[in-house]
């Protein structure tokens, strides 16, 4: 691998003239730090993918079957069958621009095929050739051309370079939404086995183990024993919180990360003693042990294998309704495809908070909330003692997830319990929030070591933005929703914005959460000094 | 060539009519035949891609979002932006359809030194998008003149609104103006930003060498060259009655009959290309569906089989390492 770049490297060499030769005339060139490695042969084996080898992206040679074009030409003809949107998607667009500048790669890196409208038109130029008369008569002249390998590769280099963040579609007049494009774009990649090593080792661990980190039931369950020692540390309270419990009244499903790595791991032990101090009868499980989807980065099919066994163990387990944890995609999925692909979950019942007696009639059918409209609710009935002023150190702005955003328009919830549980919080620039969120520029399976150069280029609008509040409010801490934000934003900030912080929502929840039988607390969950009283840090007129 | 072989091609279509007309006087072909044949190709066409489409079916509920969704009753729910019923999705897309709400939103990305991206407002594509399309709407509107014996009174009052400022003789049409002048605009736009041109294909500028042709041949007509009217009408009342005029097609005037052919040009081609984007936007899944996929439960239409790994078969693997640290299994 080439030198990782450097900040100043990659500003320099943002380049918006686009090159004077066609697109079409332009091969694609694979670029060190901008892709991640092809997935292995044992990955895709595990869940029974087609093409199955090892293979690498730089060599020549991808091991591509014999009559692979034949199988991509079929595939769109099949894909086109079954979604309305990509056939819609193919015929409408009109390049009227309005997408160009809205893409987080395309404004970090400059290249012109990562401009939504021209990610899109690298397959539709095959869709017009095999499947439009205008196309077959017309050839290049009517905006079409042959499907040959260096336009497979093309595919597979600008397909991996989209996040799926769906900020484009947020302007398109058509409502064109280029993550509909991208993941039929990899469904087809996906019938050759040209994957990503970063997509299919989760999607091989979760289908086998239940998450994505390949956690073994022994290993959730001493994972969590180290947070709780932790917590009990910090707080003087020990907390037993119960593992596949059969009969518990809600089943707790949130994603593995949470269970791994800090800030992930101060986000769930923020979940654990808001659990243990509402007394709530809840179970995790070993099994259900992911709520995210890598399944949704390669093909609709495989995210309905993973997004099975949430509601099998619902079942199992005889519980009455779900709870969910803090992510991104994993709540797009919940929203919009989990009831249609494995519902109906007709043997739960609507959820009803245990607490505060609240029936969540918006998941009436679903039976699944989110763990923010829980606590959103439990502050607003005064259900929680809270000392905001024990995270007056920070200064918190807040990332709109981009799956949360434009997948179900979760923008309220999360604010109202930030500015519950904390004093100082600033919203960064409008058109940079909210439904105009920009992605992490890691999402939907990119989150890889490899690729870190395309990483840092597509944060860079989500990271300016950050930048821009740091500098004017001093904010040292990005709050979000959304488990590889915590990953991805860490990285982000140590390299455009360091000394910004990156936390999830119910860590500031955990922090002022006035526990029964606590200790007087010294430190926060990651164990720095707590404010004292005196010296409250923050501009209280932020 | 992307912008020149569009040209290139209008200016043939010019020529052949101007050729077929005026030397090979085929006016029955140019007056009658031509016109009708785009026509049912139009209506045909429309219909059977607008069928094509709805063929294929919304296997889940993807609308893209763009406000507070239904939550807890003391949240305020964006009804438009993110709606939960038919009411709400009614609303957001007449305002899609009749305002281009999305297009509104247009910010442009700029990156200054520090490094600094700001976001500013860009509102010149929706503000000549909403100009063209209305004008071309009003000038169809004002054509109704020519399909009725009498003109009836709201084409006259669409007349009278149009020509207020009382400039010239005849009066000048306001939305002659504007129309000409917004297609100039996106067609300028497209070769003046070096991204858009990077971006456009021949099929985009076609269509506006074409609008713009139609529309200059219209103004000649009207203020310049004048042509035969009431053989205009004569015509345009038996094509509309199904009773087209053997004579008297001669005496119209070249003017006219390209004015027609390119006319019926571009309502032969409309199905086919990227106007079709006037009937797609009522289908598109990320606006005209609620986000109600919690609330109610939404079917595929197609069988989606698939393989699951059971629970069964993760304890059969994991149950030793279960027992080992007290979590419960189903077989002992």
């Amino acid at each position: 691998m080439a030198k990782e770049m450097k900040p100043n490297e990659i500003i320099a060499s943002i380049d918006y003239q686009p090159p004077a030769k066609d697109w079409m005339d332009t091969p694609v060139e694979i670029k060190p730090g901008m892709f991640c490695w092809g997935a292995k042969g044992k990955s895709l084996n595990t869940v029974g993918f087609p093409n199955a080898r090892d293979w690498n992206p730089l060599n020549e040679d991808w091991k591509l079957p014999k009559d692979w074009k034949g199988t991509v030409l079929e595939g769109i003809a099949d894909r086109l069958k079954k979604y309305r949107s990509f056939k819609l998607f193919m015929d409408i667009c009109v390049r009227c621009g309005a997408c160009a500048d809205k893409c987080h790669f395309y404004i970090g890196s400059g290249d012109p095929k990562n401009m939504p409208v021209l990610r899109a038109e690298l397959m539709r130029s095959v869709y017009r050739k095999y499947f439009t008369t205008p196309g077959k008569l017309l050839g290049k002249m009517g905006g079409a051309r042959d499907l040959d390998l260096n336009v497979l590769k093309e595919w597979w280099y600008y397909f991996f370079q989209c996040t799926e963040c769906r900020r484009c579609s947020v302007f398109c007049p058509y409502g064109i939404d280029t993550a509909e494009i991208t993941i039929m774009g990899r469904e087809l990649l996906n019938l050759l086995g040209l994957n990503i090593e970063w997509v299919m080792g989760p999607v091989a661990n979760c289908y086998m183990k239940g998450n994505h980190l390949g956690l073994e039931p022994h290993t959730i369950k001493s994972n969590i024993e180290f947070m709780l020692d932790d917590i009990e540390t910090i707080t003087g309270i020990k907390i037993d919180p119960p593992f596949n419990k059969k009969g518990a009244e809600i089943l707790f499903v949130t994603p593995s990360g949470d269970l791994f790595a800090d800030p992930g791991t101060y986000t769930c032990m923020g979940y654990l003693m808001l659990f243990h101090e509402l007394g709530l009868d809840y179970t995790w499980s070993t099994f259900a042990s992911e709520g995210g989807n890598f399944g949704f980065f390669t093909s609709n099919d495989m995210a309905k294998r993973l997004n099975y066994k949430i509601y099998a163990e619902a079942k199992r387990l005889g519980v009455k309704w779900i709870l969910g944890g803090e992510c991104g995609h994993m709540w797009r999925v919940l929203n919009q495809y989990m009831d249609t692909w494995n519902g109906p979950a007709d043997f739960l019942e609507v959820p009803r908070s245990p607490i505060t007696g609240t029936v969540f009639d918006n998941a009436r059918s679903t039976k699944m909330i989110h763990v923010v409209e829980f606590t959103a609710d439990l502050i607003r009935n005064g259900k929680l003692k809270l000392d905001p002023s024990r995270n007056d150190h920070l200064n918190i702005t807040y990332h709109d997830s981009c799956n949360t955003a434009r997948g179900m328009g979760f923008f309220e919830e999360p604010r109202y319990v930030i500015n519950s549980v904390a004093n100082n919080f600033v919203e960064m620039p409008e058109g940079t929030i909210r439904e105009k969120t920009f992605c992490c520029g890691s999402g939907s399976g990119l989150n890889a070591g490899e690729n870190i150069d395309l990483r840092m280029k597509g944060g860079l609008p989500r990271a300016n933005a950050v930048k821009y509040v740091k500098d004017r409010y001093g904010v040292n801490m990005l709050a979000n929703i959304c488990a590889i934000d915590r990953a991805a934003l860490s990285a982000l900030m140590n390299y455009w914005n360091p000394g910004v912080g990156v936390t999830g929502v119910h860590e500031l929840v955990a922090n002022a959460l006035i526990m029964n039988g606590e200790k007087e607390r010294t430190t926060d969950l990651r164990g720095e000094p707590l404010p004292t009283k005196t010296e409250a840090g923050g501009d209280p007129n932020v | 060539m992307k912008t020149l072989f569009p040209l290139a091609a209008v200016i043939v279509l010019i020529l052949l009519v101007y050729a077929g007309v005026q030397g090979a006087q085929m006016y029955y072909l140019f007056g009658v035949i031509v016109p009708y044949a785009a026509f049912l190709i139009f209506v045909a066409g429309v219909a059977a891609r607008v069928v094509g489409w709805g063929r294929s079916p919304v296997p889940f509920r993807i609308p893209t979002t763009c406000g507070q969704q239904k939550t807890l009753p003391w949240i305020k729910q964006d009804k438009v932006e993110n709606p939960s019923s038919t009411g709400g999705v009614i609303v957001r897309m007449l305002a899609e359809v009749f305002l281009f709400r999305s297009l509104f939103r247009n910010l442009k990305a700029e990156l200054h030194s520090g490094p600094k991206i700001v976001y500013g407002s860009a509102k010149w594509l929706w503000l000549a998008g909403m100009a063209f399309h209305y004008t071309f709407f009003y000038i169809l509107f004002r054509h109704l003149r020519f399909f009725f014996l009498g003109v009836p009174y709201p084409v006259h009052a669409a007349e009278k609104v149009d020509s207020f400022l009382q400039i010239g003789v005849p009066l000048l049409y306001l939305t002659d103006a504007v129309f000409l002048g917004a297609i100039a605009f996106l067609f300028l736009r497209r070769i003046a930003s070096p991204q858009i041109k990077y971006i456009s294909l021949a099929a985009d500028y076609f269509p506006l060498y074409l609008l713009f042709a139609i529309g200059t041949t219209g103004v000649l007509m009207r203020y310049f060259t004048k042509v035969h009217i009431v053989g205009v009408k004569n015509l345009t009342m038996g094509l509309v009655s199904l009773a087209p005029p053997a004579r008297g097609l001669d005496e119209i005037g070249v003017m006219f009959y390209i004015h027609l052919a390119l006319l019926s040009v571009l309502a032969a081609y409309f199905p086919w290309s990227k106007l079709m984007h006037a009937g797609g936007v009522f289908l598109s899944p990320t606006r005209n569906l609620p986000n109600d996929s919690r609330i109610k439960r939404h079917i595929n239409p197609w069988k989606q089989d698939v393989e699951f790994h059971t629970y069964e078969e993760y304890e059969h693997e994991f149950k030793d390492k279960m027992k080992s640290v007290g979590i419960p299994v189903e077989k002992e």
